[in-house]
Formats: C-alpha cells, structure tokens, sequence
C-alpha cells in the first residue's frame, strides 16, 4: 500500500506541482493517475522512489516512510517503467533485464535464470534474449522495460506514461498483457496516463487531477463514471461516459430471441413462416454462424434462401459473445448493423439468439438500477469501438542518438 | 621524381635502420611522446569532460577552455617555451598536450551530455547511484563520441610531434630537421614519408580499439524492424 498523507510540491520560484494530497494507493490493485499536462501526476509517481522530494507531507510504503531508507535502496525495491522504456542501448535484452538483481548482488546465473523467465513472462522469445534493444519494435522494448521492472519482484510497480509512445494497435496489446500480468502477480501498480480511456481500462481505482495538482475525484472507474463530482471531472470523462460506462455491465440480461434466426438451406416452409413474424431474418450458415441480415421483402417468394447470394446479405457488423462480452459490446453490435440488431453467439461462435436496440434498453436500465458492476477486469472496453483522442504525438521521437561525428 | 628516389634511397639503406638514431628508435619515440601527450591531455580532459557532461553544466568553460587551446600557436609556444625555461622536454610537451586537450574534452562533454534522459532517468529509478550511472550508462553510451575525441587527439598528436626535433629531441622529426640543415633531402621526404605512416598506424590503432570497446548495440542507429 502507497500513502500519500498530505503530499505537496512547491518549487522555488511558486509554482505548485502538487498542491497538498492525500491519496491511497491500495495493496495488490492498480491505481490510475490521470489528468491534463501540468497535473502534477508525474511529480506525484515520482516521488514514491525519490526522485522528486516533496516539500511537505510523506509518502509511506506499507506504512513505512520512503525517506528511511537511501534513495538507490528504495529505488532497487521498486519497478521503474517509463515512457520509452530508457534501456541500455549498449546492453543486451537480457543483461538490461539482469540490472537490479545484480545490483542487489545475486550471482549471475541465478539473475539470468530469472531473466530468461521473466522475457517469457512478458511475452517474449527466448531469441530475444542476446539481441540489443535497436533491434527490437517499440512494444517490444517497453515489454523489455516491464521485465526488467519486475526482476527483483518488487511488491511496488510505478508505471510512468509506459504505453503512450507506441502505436493505439501495440498499446491495446500492452493493457491487455498487464492486466493478465497482474491478475497472476497481484502488484501493487500505480500508473500514470493523460489518456482517461487508458486510465478507466486499466484501474482498480482512478484519481482525476486537475492543474495545479489539485485532485479532483479518486474513485472505481465505474462510479467515477456514474457520478463526475464536478464539471472538470464530468468534462475530463468526454461525452461518451454513459456509454463507456457499460462496459463495467455483463450482456447476461439481454434477452436474445432465436425466432430471427434460419438456416440459409432451411426448409421452405419454415423460412416463410418465419418471415411472416419478422421484418428482419438473420440467415446462418450450416455451422449456425452468421452470414448477414435480410429483411423480409428479400425473402424469395417460394422460401428458398440458396437463390440469395451472400452478399447480397446486409453486414450485421460484428458479434457479442452472449454473457462473456459486456452491455457495451451488445450495444455496439446492435448500431453497428442497418438491422439495429445485435447478434449473441456462444464462445464457439454459433448464434444464440439477436436482440434489437429496443429490446436492450430495458436490459440496460435493469442493470444500471442493479448497479453492481462487475469490478473485475475481464472485459473492459472492446478491441474494435475505441476512439483515439488526437494529441499522442505531444511528445517528439527520441530516435535522435548522438552521432559519432 | 629526384627527391623521391633519394627519399627511397634513404629508406632502403640499412645503416639507416640501426642504432640510436635509426629509423626504428626514432619511430618509438615518436609514439612514446605522442602517447605521452595523448596521456597527459587525458588526465586534465576526461574528468573535466565526464563532470561537466554528467551534471549537464560548464558548457561555456568547457567551450572556452577549448578554444584557447585550439588557438595556440604549436610552433610559436615551442619556441618560446624554449626560450623561456630553456631546452627541456616540457618545453615540447605543453604546446602537444594543448594539441590533444580540446578534442578530448570536447567530445566527451558532448557525449555524456547528450545521452539520452530518458536512460539516465531509468537508470537512476532503478538504484543505480550517480557513479553507476556515469559508468555504467552515460560513459558506455557516449564512447562511440569520446573514442572519436580521443582519435582526434592522437592524430594531433602523432602530426605535430615532429616539432619536438626543433629543440633538439628525438622523434621522426629529427629527420626533417637534420635533413634540411645538412640539405639532405632524401632524408627530408624519407622522414616526413614516415611521418605519414605513423599517422595511418594510428587510425588502424583505433578501428581496433572501436571494435573492441564499443557495444554492438551502439554501432547500428536504424531499428531493423
């Protein structure tokens, strides 16, 4: 556990970093910092290894001051990962991922051994190992940084921006393995984004600082979401909360009717029987997995689906996995698609049953007033429906190594 | 053309490689009082270099302090030198050491200077003390820049000794002096000719050195991927 107890950072000629906070960063969970430029989030994380001294209040670890013991001590105890991962370009992946356990004086053997377990651990090939850090991909060095973070196995993980330099497809990549990461190792994370979808992906809880670092709202993503404290909070979140929000809320209550649904070598019979109830027939394949929408005019006179080509078909978008996907997915699925339907399917892939706009909002509204979401971080967000803010080149490339004249 | 089969006259005639005064000896002391230069200007250069360039200040002294050096006249100082404490060896020293400093100091400077924060910054979070991260990050990143410095110097060094002969101590240099005072000039190009060798055996010094002291990570800038 991180304490923050009355924390706060003037420098000499007046500007206040972090005007005086109190903050809890709790065992075994991630804690989000996030806020605009200028926050003080950073000065914030940076001052739980040292390396900006507060000028008043303590930050304790566990309950014990950081200030008790020297600073490359306290420092060697806690994973560092920063922006562009700051690896040894002169060493190998494995020797940068040995640094802190040889400085903590275990044996060589012993830190490789570690090494080498750690690049599986993060994702990496055992190749990787004896190459230097130009020869890998952005995401791969900021894997490397991960490794190299964890290698003493610190209780205490502090994330500095560690995603925001690679591209949204690798960053997608990297929240993921995190929160796998640290559903088997139960660190005690404290990170910091200026990107508040990252922040409400990846946090247990989520503090919202304003400039001046002054802290506006430190809440569950889900309740931050619900209930802004405050316009700069409500205005920080954008204008799809409500919606992000449902993310937190499992599809389960959605009623999914199978009626819509036939076969495309179905008997004729049954296809315009079905047609008769329905303004829009989901067609499925011989594996009961979906081909597209077809509203009943299409339907040919005397049933026979063959006669209708595929594409002709109307796109149903993409799927939701009928109880494992979130409220968010369902609704995504269902405007996604001109049938303002949402197709569920089971894990494999077979279609359980569709459900129109309408037919979610009750489902929604039930879920909401039950308002108990599911905290855990199995389905945060959806691959496909996530909308990148445009400001993440605000940092240049450092690519620019000294020449050697 | 007569020069030069005079020059290769001199070069081939065996008495000229034996004894104290012979092409071999006179080469050794030709590295040894490069290598001297090269040594003192190292101890004064790289500490300052390394100090300024780690705590990121002193740019303006390291410049300055460069700059005069630079601007002294290597002959003149000789000279005056001699004139002033009389014919010693430090009287030769000072003006190559002064050759060898600007180089050194200023590339390393550089070097450490510009390594990149985000390293150093890493490197600290993770408990390296201040020691550990001039040595083991800030210096192996920046010697590709310093090895350069330190080239420099050598060549300025292994090209200008030759002025060491003007108060009468050895060096390639004696040849060129005693050949123009005895208007041999066989013995003249011979020793300038040898002068230009020695120059070459110092760049193949430091390819060496570049390939042995500088990471393979450091060698290659474009990501392969």
């Amino acid at each position: 556990m991180i304490s923050f107890v009355q924390v706060g950072k003037t420098y000499p000629d007046g500007t206040v970093a972090v005007a005086a906070t109190d903050l809890t960063a709790d065992s075994g969970r991630i804690t989000v910092l996030v806020g605009p430029s200028g926050s003080g989030k950073t000065t914030l994380l940076r001052m739980v290894n040292r390396m900006i001294e507060p000028t008043s209040g303590e930050i304790l670890i566990d309950g014990v001051d950081v200030r008790s013991k020297s600073a490359p001590e306290l420092r060697r105890g806690i994973g560092y990962v920063i922006q562009n991962a700051g690896l040894f370009p002169h060493r190998t992946v494995l020797a940068n991922v040995m640094t802190v356990p040889r400085l903590l004086g275990w044996s060589k053997d012993k830190a490789r051994e570690r090494a080498m377990e750690l690049l599986t651990t993060v994702g990496l090939e055992e190749s990787h190992a004896k190459r230097y850090p130009f020869q890998l991909s952005g995401g791969q060095q900021q894997r490397v940084g991960v490794a190299r973070a964890l290698a003493a196995d610190p209780p205490v993980l502090l994330m500095d921006e560690p995603f925001s330099a690679v591209d949204p497809v690798v960053r997608k990549d990297l929240q993921t393995e995190l929160l796998r990461l640290q559903s088997e190792l139960s660190k005690t994370i404290l990170f910091v984004t200026h990107d508040i979808d990252e922040a409400i992906q990846l946090g247990d809880k989520v503090a919202v600082l304003n400039t001046g670092g002054v802290l506006e709202q430190f809440d569950t993503p889900t309740e931050l979401l619900a209930n802004p404290k405050n316009e700069f909070v409500e205005s920080f979140l954008g204008l799809d909360r409500g919606v992000r929000r449902l993310s937190f809320f499992s599809s389960t209550g959605v009623p999914l009717r199978p009626e819509p649904v036939v076969a495309r070598d179905a008997p004729a019979a049954e296809v315009l029987a079905r047609r008769g109830a329905q303004p829009w027939l989901l067609v499925v394949d011989d594996g009961h997995k979906p081909l597209g929408w077809l509203t009943a005019e299409q339907v040919p006179a005397d049933g026979d689906l063959t006669k209708v080509a595929v594409g002709e078909l109307v796109s149903y978008g993409h799927t939701f996995g009928a109880a494992t996907d979130s409220l968010r997915a369902a609704l995504d699925s269902a405007i996604l698609s001109p049938s303002s339907r949402a197709v569920g399917v089971a894990e494999d892939g077979r279609v359980v049953g569709v459900a129109s706009v309408e037919e979610l909002v009750p489902a929604i509204r039930a879920a909401q007033s039950a308002s108990v979401p599911d905290t855990g971080h199995g389905d945060r967000g959806e691959p496909g429906d996530r909308v990148e803010p445009g400001d993440r080149n605000d940092r240049e490339d450092r690519d620019d190594n000294p020449d050697t004249v | 053309m007569n020069v030069l089969s005079q020059a290769w006259g001199w070069l081939t005639t065996s008495a000229n490689w034996s004894g104290s005064d012979g092409i071999p000896t006179r080469f050794l002391q030709h590295y040894e009082y490069s290598a001297e230069a090269v040594l003192i200007g190292a101890l004064i250069a790289f500490p300052l270099g390394l100090l300024t360039g780690h705590v990121k200040r002193g740019g303006l002294l390291v410049t300055s302090l460069a700059n005069v050096a630079r601007a002294l006249p290597t002959l003149g100082l000789v000279v005056l030198l001699v004139v002033v404490m009389g014919v010693k060896f430090r009287a030769v020293m000072i003006p190559l050491v002064a050759l060898t400093v600007p180089p050194i100091l200023l590339n390393t400077y550089e070097g450490v200077r510009n390594v990149d924060p985000q390293l150093t910054d890493a490197a600290k979070g993770m408990g390296l003390r201040p020691w550990q991260v001039l040595w083991r990050a800030e210096v192996p990143a920046a010697l590709p820049l310093i090895l350069t410095g330190f080239q420099f110097a050598a060549v300025n060094a292994v090209a200008n000794t030759a002025i060491a002969a003007y108060s009468s101590f050895g060096g390639l240099g004696r040849f060129v002096i005693d050949g123009l005072a005895t208007t041999d000039y066989g013995m003249v190009a011979g020793g300038a000719f040898l002068i230009v060798i020695a120059a070459i055996l110092n760049l193949v010094i430091f390819a060496v050195l570049r390939k042995l002291l500088i990471s393979p990570g450091l060698r290659q800038k474009k990501p392969t991927t």
